[in-house]
């Protein structure tokens, strides 16, 4: 490792991201927006007294599940341009490390969607007094750490697909599978063996759980630590991999 | 000393730059390089010519160490080619020009600079070499072909390397660029620098010191210019590449059944 290409890198994707404008927009403004309809959605619903909102529990879900999603979709983009272009190719002739490529990646959308759940998590509070116990700082914490996964998820399907549009493709394949078993529509011990055991390997439960923790404790809890120690290890996991599809040599 | 024994030195090792033995790679089912054997002197231009799909790039690529071989060796600066510490010594420059469309040229020559400790100075160093010094803060996918393809050559020129590999980098540009770029990369080997450019331009042929002549993935001839222009009976470099070329095929032909690569290349 070293920090000085590994922060070139971080400050080079950071500066592609800065002069496209739609793509800032799209990971800054859209999930507030998002959580905004969600807002509303459940506007009128009528509650017994005592029951917390529906909004309290999805919209909490959705500050997760945003960065997941868009951080996945822009990096395997991202990744699979600079595999194509030929500019990775020229980069892994360099002395750069593959670790450096990688944690510059990873730290430059990281950064990223520490403002985009400050932003989404701000609205949720401030607007429409997302009502949880935990610590908001907690939220921002998994909400990143969820970033960093789809920034790992990412990097590696980006291997596997030719063009922008395959890359697309992993979408539905890889992002929609967790966020139907993650427990945002239907609570993970209602479902059935083969469903919740499937569930429970998947990364995204994790980070939903967490969330569950966050919201019904004052205090930062074991179960929520144990949580974010296994996403981060899912993540690590999911990097080396990546690693492994960036070759010097091939055929 | 002797001039025989000057040219056993030369031939030893110190003033080769790349060197391969037996080298062969083949491309899924397609035989690409079929058996190369030859040196690169060090601190000179070596121009690498052959019509399209002679293997000119995949050679490219195996000086680099970016081509997996399927089997000899490739030796460059003393080192297997692709060797951890040679990265800091090898620039390659793609016959695409493998830049971010997205970043300024500054930005593009400065990130590259950084992966061999180079800065802003150095960055625009290279930037003027190239002549792009007012273009220095536009988007690269603003500028012309020509225009990328002198920022891919800053990119490669930032870190200083020892050895330059070239891939077609005069494609696209004027005469005049063309000559200025030619009178940089002589000064460059007067510093040192060993530099090889592949082209299929043959009039290109004419700046180089030595010149290695690929044909269907064999190599074809290594000879200066001048060789070039009285073994082909033509002082047009390209008439003269394509008369060694139909000799090459008559001398297959006539030969027919007997192994006639032994007999040319023995």
């Amino acid at each position: 490792m070293n920090p000085v290409m590994m922060l070139a890198t971080t400050r080079r994707v950071l500066d592609q991201l800065r002069h496209d404008h739609r793509s800032v927009a799209l990971i800054l403004v859209v999930p507030a927006l998002l959580l905004t309809a969600v807002y509303f959605l459940y506007e009128n619903e009528t509650l017994p007294p005592g029951v917390p909102r529906t909004f309290d529990r999805v919209g909490l879900m959705m500050l997760a599940i945003f960065p997941f999603v868009v951080m996945f979709l822009v990096t395997s983009i991202t990744m699979l341009r600079e595999r194509t272009s030929g500019t990775l190719e020229r980069l892994l002739t360099t002395p750069i490390h593959k670790a450096d490529l990688l944690f510059g990646y990873g730290l430059a959308f990281s950064i990223m969607a520490a403002l985009q759940s400050l932003v989404a998590t701000a609205v949720a509070y401030w607007i429409f007094d997302l009502d949880i116990k935990g610590s908001p700082g907690l939220v921002v914490m998994i909400a990143v750490i969820n970033a960093v996964l789809g920034v790992a998820l990412g990097l590696l399907c980006s291997a596997f697909a030719r063009t922008e549009f395959q890359a697309v493709q992993f979408m539905p394949v890889v992002v929609v599978p967790q966020i139907l078993l993650c427990g945002l529509f239907v609570a993970r011990d209602r479902m059935n063996e083969v469903l919740e055991s499937i569930s429970n390997v998947l990364p995204l439960t994790f980070s939903v759980d967490a969330l569950q923790e966050i919201a019904a404790n004052a205090e930062a809890t074991d179960r929520l630590w144990t949580d974010a120690g296994t996403m981060l290890a899912i993540v690590l996991g999911v990097l080396v991999l990546a690693s492994l599809t960036l070759r010097r040599q091939t055929a | 000393m002797s001039h025989s024994a000057a040219a056993a030195l030369a031939g030893s090792g110190d003033d080769v730059a790349v060197a391969t033995s037996s080298l062969r790679v083949i491309r899924g089912k397609v035989p690409v390089l079929r058996g190369l054997d030859f040196a690169i002197p060090a601190g000179r231009i070596t121009g690498l010519l052959g019509p399209s799909g002679s293997g000119k790039t995949t050679l490219m690529r195996a000086i680099v160490g970016v081509q997996r071989l399927s089997s000899g060796s490739v030796t460059v600066l003393g080192l297997p080619a692709g060797h951890p510490s040679l990265r800091h010594r090898v620039g390659y420059v793609t016959q695409s020009a493998s830049v971010y469309p997205d970043l300024t040229v500054e930005a593009n020559v400065r990130y590259f600079g950084a992966m061999h400790g180079k800065g802003r100075a150095d960055a625009a160093e290279a930037i003027a070499a190239v002549g792009l010094e007012q273009q220095s803060r536009q988007k690269t996918a603003d500028l012309s072909g020509g225009q990328l393809s002198r920022v891919s050559l800053a990119c490669a020129l930032v870190s200083h390397p020892r050895l330059l590999v070239l891939d077609e980098p005069t494609v696209g540009l004027d005469p005049v660029l063309r000559a200025d770029l030619w009178d940089r990369f002589r000064s460059m080997a007067e510093a040192g620098t060993t530099l090889l450019v592949s082209s299929h331009v043959m009039e290109e042929a004419s700046h180089c010191s030595s010149l290695l002549l690929l044909r269907e993935g064999r190599l074809l001839a290594q000879l200066t210019p001048a060789e070039l222009s009285s073994r082909g009976h033509s002082a047009d470099l390209e008439k003269a590449f394509l008369h060694i070329i139909r000799e090459a095929e008559g001398g297959a032909t006539a030969a027919g059944s007997t192994t006639p690569e032994r007999t040319v290349r023995s």
